[in-house]
């Protein structure tokens, strides 16, 4: 099923010229609004008129994460603060976060497209839909909650955790669809089996998964354990947030990236240069129609590739593979995103701490664990000899990542030098998870 | 009237603390007593030593977090009850115990009760004054 069949199945040369008519207009809106993309293209010796071609975009400097912080918290908007009507952000300490902004008009684009993500799931008004995507500052919960009310759906806003009620849920409301991460399905099929809970039997139909890596293996798993069609959603809050791109269920193979608002390509993340079609690379997206937040050339960091197959649901829009990897160090913790940065940065406001730490991560059972090893400093192992100090040490650091970062971890103190000591990312991360 | 204590911190790992007696072993130092704190993730290894500077400089040197500590050491004769006299004095004058550990000497007639206090100095002249043998650190290092 297609929600907006005019604008989905575009023949390539129209989608083009569209593509190709607002990214005009967003190159210059951007240049004369945003102080930072003026004096960007101004560096990089480009102007907006430059733009003749799709092809010409390559001449224009990418947008970085770090972009995003330096101009913490509304430096890159291209709209005065009272035309703006929403505000997410990620996780992080000041400066470490970033921040998005959406105007009604931009809210309207992000509920079509998400609408659009669950028609080509085969959702319906019909349909009774958990949504068990965390609500609040993460993109997630409210960016498909709009979408689905959007289709009609009766949408239940359940919101990330509280399994068991989760599993009431599921066996007294009935829902025939559910939103989450695929980690997450796997913990609810395994809590549902070991509370006696037939999970087959349960009238859930459809399940669209995202906000983490996954495979065809963990697919295949889901699809069994829970007796459902299991699908990709995928979005990055920088962009829109959930609804960038969706598999169908017709398809079920890449996601469909929705190229009327967004422009991907894919680069060869360490000389930036743009590659073909179908080979992998870092996806870099423009937005095309975006007024609160537009975004140039952003380099995702996701790596995947396009996929410029036609498929057989009809849409002319290009898929892109599952995303395999990131081509910087940042984790992804039960949905959550973490950069090592932002916990250093917790451990550092901590007096007396210094920045020698690691991040142990792994899976067990289905859902993702986080140690942080800080390794005892001299500082505060002179002030005390004393087991509750140290134990009361432990305890802030794990409050202070879950105020700042949104996600639990354990915190062990370690020796001095016990870590080794590597510049770059191998020293401070350990990812033992097999997806 | 004060003792040095060292205090090492130690993961809960197999063979933490035998690096630790290794490198005093090697350094030719003599351990007079100790004690270990343990959590589920470290343990603390507290010990007195008969050269302190010596000690704590070795095994910084070999990478261990160590830390000096002041504890008051009060003789107790080797009875039952001996532990409880000291306490009483202690609880009645509002003195907070942090922790303790003892040994008995070679003679076999006193047993050496190691205190750490957060106010050693008030509770070094408490414990005088009521009649308590509190030993010099010298005497300890020494024995």
């Amino acid at each position: 099923m297609i929600y907006n069949e005019d604008f989905e199945t575009l023949p390539r040369e129209v989608l083009e010229a569209l593509q190709l008519k607002r990214l005009r207009q967003v190159v210059q809106r951007v240049y004369h609004t945003v102080g930072f993309y003026r004096r960007a293209f101004d560096e990089a010796g480009v102007q907006p008129d430059d733009i003749k071609t799709l092809d010409d975009l390559r001449r224009f400097p990418f947008t970085a994460k770090q972009d995003l912080r330096a101009n913490y918290p509304f430096g890159l908007f291209a709209v005065p603060m009272s035309s703006i009507v929403r505000l997410h952000a990620s996780s992080g300490t000041t400066g470490r976060s970033t921040v998005v902004g959406y105007t009604k008009r931009d809210i309207d684009t992000w509920t079509e497209l998400m609408a659009r993500c669950l028609v080509a799931a085969g959702l319906t008004k019909n349909d009774i839909f958990l949504n068990a995507y965390g609500y609040g500052l993460f993109t997630g919960g409210l960016g498909i909650h709009y979408g689905a009310e959007k289709i009609g759906a009766s949408v239940i806003p359940m919101s990330g955790g509280n399994t068991k009620r989760q599993l009431m849920i599921l066996q007294d409301f009935g829902p025939t669809a559910i939103c989450c991460t695929p980690s997450y399905a796997l913990n609810l099929a395994e809590e549902g089996k070991a509370m006696g809970i037939d999970m087959k039997t349960l009238k859930l139909r459809v399940g669209i998964f995202g906000a983490e890596p996954w495979s065809e293996k963990m697919r295949l798993e889901i699809e069994d354990a829970l007796g459902i069609t299991a699908l990709n959603l995928y979005g990055l809050s920088e962009i829109m947030g959930p609804g960038v791109s969706m598999e169908c269920q017709e398809g079920r193979y890449g996601m469909h990236v929705f190229e009327d608002h967004f422009l991907v390509e894919a680069i060869n993340p360490d000389t930036g240069e743009v590659l073909p079609p179908g080979e992998e690379g870092e996806l870099v997206f423009t937005t095309l129609t975006k007024e609160a937040f537009p975004l140039i050339r952003f380099r995702s960091r996701d790596i995947s590739r396009l996929l410029p197959e036609p498929c057989r649901c009809g849409r002319t829009l290009y898929r892109m593979d599952r995303v395999t990897g990131r081509s910087d160090d940042m984790l992804i913790i039960r949905g959550v995103n973490i950069f090592p940065s932002q916990v250093e940065a917790v451990i550092m406001e901590i007096e007396g701490l210094e920045p020698h730490y690691q991040l142990i991560v792994d899976r067990a059972g289905n859902l993702d664990t986080l140690e942080v090893q800080v390794e005892v400093s001299e500082q505060l192992f002179s002030n005390a000899d004393e087991v509750k100090v140290l134990q009361n040490m432990e305890r802030r650091i794990t409050k202070n990542i879950k105020d700042y970062l949104g996600v639990s971890a354990r915190v062990k103190l370690v020796e001095p030098k016990s870590l080794q000591r590597f510049e770059g990312k191998a020293s401070r991360v350990l990812d033992k998870r097999q997806i | 009237m004060k003792v040095e204590q060292l205090s090492i911190f130690l993961e809960n790992k197999p063979g933490g603390l035998e690096q630790v007696t290794r490198i005093l072993k090697d350094a030719e130092i003599n351990i007079r007593t100790l004690s270990l704190a343990d959590t589920t993730d470290f343990g603390i290894l507290r010990m007195i030593v008969n050269d302190v500077d010596a000690a704590a400089l070795v095994l910084k040197t070999q990478g261990l977090r160590v830390s000096r500590t002041t504890v008051v050491a009060v003789e107790v004769p080797d009875r039952p009850g001996g532990l409880h006299g000291i306490l009483e004095v202690l609880s009645g004058n509002g003195i907070n115990v942090e922790y303790l550990y003892a040994f008995v000497e070679k003679s076999g007639q006193n047993a050496v009760i190691i205190f750490r206090f957060d106010d050693p100095d008030t509770a070094i002249e408490v414990l005088q004054k009521n009649g308590l043998t509190v030993l010099p650190g010298a005497k300890l290092y020494a024995l």
